[in-house]
């Protein structure tokens, strides 16, 4: 009795902020009832014995996630009244649209209610004795090893590509590359010629390359004058 | 009883609401990538639906492995957000058409 | 290959060496003409077609002789599917034949050119072009299969185009060039049909092969119930009409006259335009086959005959005279084909080869004499100016009309008997034939001896003429003062064409009338073959015989016509003011020019231009190519749209999406 009760709580917890996120007014509120549909499903997780996960989301979307969000809407400078152009004038075709897809999902679930007969297969350990932590850990670090692994050079990419696109040239000895020059160079801005006689006289220091030198202007010298 | 289905429909009823979200707030790029994090929650709603009631931790597994995709999604992102804004100064998806036909 | 045509047969080097010396010397004097010089190229022009004369001959006697024949492949260029064409050589008694006549004429022709294109520009070019009409001559005529045979077709065509346009600065022969090529294009649209349906009924197109195959088809039927044999032999022989210049398509051979001399001598009365002839006599197991066609021949032969020999009569240019001449004698030739009598044919294409080739030539040295003027009505009395022109071309004339014993009476007189056989075995044009053959021979009479009437006798109207000439164009040329008999590189051709236009319908008599020196080659019609067994003779007889039949009578009473005529110009005058609509029906050549080229050509402009404007603008320009293009840009304009570069619409659009699939899944589950 107490599982359904707080089910139903937390399914309208989670629909009504689910609701709020998407026409709150000002962004920040709708950062922050993003954070209370996350926690409220938690919540519905924990009901489900998913600890692991429900303990995770919290600490990955609220905690970090949910965090960045908002400083990201904290800092920019929204012109709210632009951004919010146009709702009304949207709500009707969102709301069909929401309509229709609920009602053929949930059309779907009534005529084909999922009736669970599967049991516990090779992968549940000992549900008994071992928490879910110890479980989802145990898979991850032995079966699913090698995608952990992967998931987490998905994450330092994440942290590498974030950096790099936020990255201010601020630095005066750092180089960087300036794509539009670059397109936009052409033949003559690269190549300079050089006169070559003042270029001689300043190499021809030594004996051996006077001689080379003097060849050389006697053969070309003639024809350049 | 709650059952398997409570949970579905509640799932499904989060998908519609992030389908609107990303509806009405046609301009608020930031509001249309919280929608899509609703949209993914309720993805790994179904997952974990799923693995409980059929005593299945490969479901969790893969909950996991989307949650780390999502967060460096969002963070790159945000990230390309940023940038967008500081040379737009604007973050209204209707200023974003330099690739329309 | 070519090794084991050696080994084969000893004389394979001598049958390449016919066709190669004149292409070899052709390809020199061609593309060297300018840097060897006038004489070294006509010397090795010359020496080219003298090799090859010299080995025609030894063909001939090994042929005729020793009974040494060859048929075989030297060369396959080209394999599609399961079909090879190759490049063969038969050497068989027609072969040997035309090899001959075809060599003959051909140096004759290259030595008197000499004279004739002294000091004329591109002399060198000349030379290449005859030599390689040459090569192309033995190659039509030493094929062994029907690619061959068209290839040498297309290319005595290509050099008769490229000759009777020699002088390309005029518009004239522009004019006459074109309607030559054009004409045959007709012809050998035809042509190349008839070897594609032989080509799809027999598989092949080696002559030995499909003449094997024939007689399994004889009852075959062509869609829409046509005798398969009658439409080959009437495809292939509007083939032979273009070239040979039979009915219809006989326009151009008179324009063709544009040409230098030499040319019509060579091409345009000698060895092309028989070319048709031969085809027919070489297919003769083919034709003999089908009546129908035969029928066909013989009307077409039997018109050209007799009308188009009438037009030669009010001819006034020298050289049209014997054009029309040609036409008539060709058509003598296709009656003789018609009558199923092949080996008259080629017997009359032989003499006729020479007397022509002779009549040309002798043309040629009258108007070299001219300077170069053709019109008879201002030459006249020239006999005794030019007495080695003269006494040639009088022989010439006798054998063109048939006054025994020259070479053209055993012919002619042989073309007429077979067309009596026929018309009594029942062959359904048979009446058409006999008269006009018989009709013609008058003809023949008037035209030829108006001819040397006008040329050589009466007042020497040249002295009058070229008072008015000089007048119109002062110091341009200097008239003609004195008349010089042409040099000897002229004349010693005339001559040597004279002796055989004299003497060789008695060597070739018995032979050609049994067949015995086409046997194996050229089969007879049936009707042919039984008659003859009945009665062998031998020339003498036949000249002794003629005299008491209508044929000669016919022939003096023609020269008797040109003669009075000439005598009394009074009343030639008064008989055409009297016959006034016929005559201008005659000099409007029966309206055919006019019927080409009001009606015909303005049609097939019409239809090209219909094709190009409504065909090629509209259809294939319109929709086909620019239709799709709009298409294209349609849809991309309406693509365009959706390619907005919004994000939210392309959310939007895969949201659709997502409803779409849902909703079939939904239509699955209540299903």
């Amino acid at each position: 009795m107490v599982t359904v009760v707080l089910f139903y709580l937390f399914a309208v917890i989670l629909v009504g902020s689910a609701l709020r996120v998407i026409t709150a007014k000002n962004p920040v509120h709708s950062v922050l009832f993003l954070v209370l549909a996350f926690v409220t499903a938690s919540c519905l997780w924990l009901m489900l014995n998913v600890e692991f996960l429900a303990l995770s989301l919290i600490l990955i979307y609220v905690g970090a996630v949910m965090v960045l969000f908002l400083f990201v809407v904290m800092m920019l400078d929204i012109d709210l009244e632009e951004i919010r152009s146009g709702f009304w004038k949207n709500l009707p075709l969102a709301i069909l649209l929401g309509v229709v897809i609920l009602a053929e999902m949930v059309t779907i679930l009534v005529r084909r209610p999922i009736v669970v007969t599967g049991t516990a297969d090779v992968q549940v350990l000992n549900p008994d004795n071992l928490s879910n932590s110890y479980q989802v850990g145990w898979l991850m670090y032995t079966q699913y090893s090698y995608p952990v692994e992967l998931a987490s050079m998905i994450l330092l990419l994440g942290l590498v590509v974030a950096v790099a696109l936020t990255l201010r040239k601020t630095n005066k000895n750092a180089k960087y590359q300036n794509i539009a020059a670059q397109v936009a160079t052409s033949s003559t801005g690269r190549v300079t010629m050089l006169k070559m006689s003042t270029e001689i006289d300043q190499i021809a220091t030594n004996e051996v390359a006077k001689e080379v030198i003097a060849e050389i202007t006697s053969a070309d010298g003639g024809s350049k004058k | 009883m709650i059952g398997i289905n409570h949970y579905l429909v509640l799932s499904a009823i989060l998908f519609a609401i992030s389908v609107m979200g990303i509806f009405l707030n046609r301009k608020n790029i930031i509001v249309v990538l919280m929608s899509i994090e609703l949209m993914l929650l309720a993805v790994n709603f179904n997952f974990i639906t799923f693995s409980s009631f059929l005593h299945n931790l490969a479901g969790q597994v893969f909950v996991f492995f989307t949650l780390t995709v999502a967060a460096a999604e969002s963070a790159i992102g945000l990230a390309v957000l940023i940038i967008l804004f500081r040379n737009l100064r604007s973050i209204n998806v209707q200023d974003m058409d330099s690739l329309h036909g | 290959m070519i090794q084991n045509l050696m080994v084969e047969n000893p004389f394979a080097h001598l049958y390449l060496l016919i066709i190669l010396a004149p292409l070899i010397s052709s390809i020199i004097v061609g593309l060297f003409g300018f840097a060897i010089g006038k004489r070294a190229s006509h010397s090795l022009a010359i020496l080219g077609v003298f090799i090859a004369t010299i080995c025609s001959y030894i063909v001939l006697y090994k042929v005729q002789c020793q009974n040494l024949f060859y048929n075989g492949s030297l060369y396959t260029w080209l394999t599609v599917g399961h079909q090879s064409f190759a490049v063969g050589i038969l050497i068989d008694k027609l072969t040997s034949i035309m090899l001959v006549v075809v060599s003959s004429v051909s140096l004759m022709v290259h030595i008197y050119t000499i004279g004739y294109m002294a000091g004329e520009e591109g002399y060198q070019r000349f030379f290449s072009y005859i030599s390689l009409f040459t090569f192309m001559m033995f190659v039509l005529v030493l094929a062994n299969n029907f690619v061959q045979l068209f290839f040498g077709w297309e290319g005595v065509g290509l050099v008769s185009y490229l000759l009777i346009g020699f002088y390309f600065k005029r518009e004239s022969a522009i004019f006459a060039n074109l309607k030559a090529f054009l004409v045959n294009r007709i012809g050998d649209l035809g042509f190349l049909l008839g070897i594609s349906l032989i080509l799809a009924y027999c598989g092949t197109l080696n002559y030995s092969e499909v003449f094997n195959i024939v007689p399994t088809l004889a009852n075959a039927t062509l869609p829409g119930g046509f005798n398969l044999i009658t439409v080959i032999c009437i495809l292939l022989f509007i083939g032979a009409m273009g070239k040979s210049a039979q009915f219809p398509l006989h326009v151009w051979l008179p324009d063709s006259m544009e040409g230098p001399t030499p040319i019509s001598a060579l091409i345009h009365a000698a060895t092309m335009v028989t070319a048709g002839i031969f085809m027919v006599a070489r297919l003769s197991p083919l034709y003999n086959m089908s009546h129908t066609a035969l029928s066909v021949i013989v009307v077409l032969g039997g018109i050209n005959c007799l009308f188009l020999g009438i037009l030669g009569i009010i001819q006034n240019d020298i050289k049209r005279v014997v054009a029309y001449s040609t036409l008539s004698q060709l058509g003598y030739m296709a009656v003789a084909l018609g009558c199923g009598a092949y080996s008259i044919a080629i017997f009359h294409l032989m003499t006729h080869a020479f007397f022509k080739g002779l009549l040309f030539l002798g043309a040629g040295s009258v108007i070299i004499a001219m300077h170069h003027e053709q019109d008879m009505r201002k030459m006249g009395g020239l006999a005794k100016y030019m007495p080695i022109t003269y006494v040639t071309m009088l022989i010439g004339s006798l054998a063109l009309a048939g006054i025994p014993p020259f070479a053209g009476f055993f012919s002619k007189d042989m073309i007429l008997e077979s067309a009596k056989l026929a018309y009594q075995s029942g062959l359904p044009a048979g009446w058409f034939a006999v008269f006009t053959v018989y009709a013609s021979v008058i003809v023949t009479g008037i035209y030829s001896f108006r001819l040397i009437f006008m040329t050589f006798h009466g007042e020497e109207r040249f002295r009058n003429s070229h008072h008015d000439h000089q007048e119109h164009s002062h110091g341009d040329h200097h008239g003609v003062t004195e008349v010089r008999e042409s040099p000897w590189v002229v004349t010693l051709p005339l001559i040597l064409m004279a002796i055989p236009s004299a003497i060789i319908g008695w060597i070739g008599f018995s032979s050609f009338v049994s067949n015995s020196v086409l046997a194996d080659s050229v089969f007879n019609i049936g009707w042919y073959l039984s008659h003859i067994q009945d009665e062998a003779v031998m020339p003498v007889q036949m000249v002794i015989q003629s005299f008491s039949e209508l044929p000669v009578y016919l022939a003096f009473a023609g020269i008797l016509i040109a003669w009075m005529c000439h005598k009394n110009p009074a009343f030639t005058e008064k008989f055409v003011k009297a016959i006034g609509p016929v005559y201008t029906l005659l000099e409007r050549k029966f309206y055919m020019d006019d019927l080409y080229i009001n009606l015909f050509a303005p049609a097939g402009r019409g239809i090209g231009r219909f094709l190009w404007n409504i065909g090629d603008v509209v259809i294939i320009d319109g929709l086909a190519v620019n239709g799709s293009a709009k298409v294209v840009d349609l849809y991309s304009k309406i693509l365009r749209k959706i390619q907005s570069g919004y994000v939210n619409s392309y959310a939007t659009f895969m949201v659709l999406g997502v409803i779409i699939l849902l909703t079939f899944c939904t239509r699955l589950i209540f299903n």
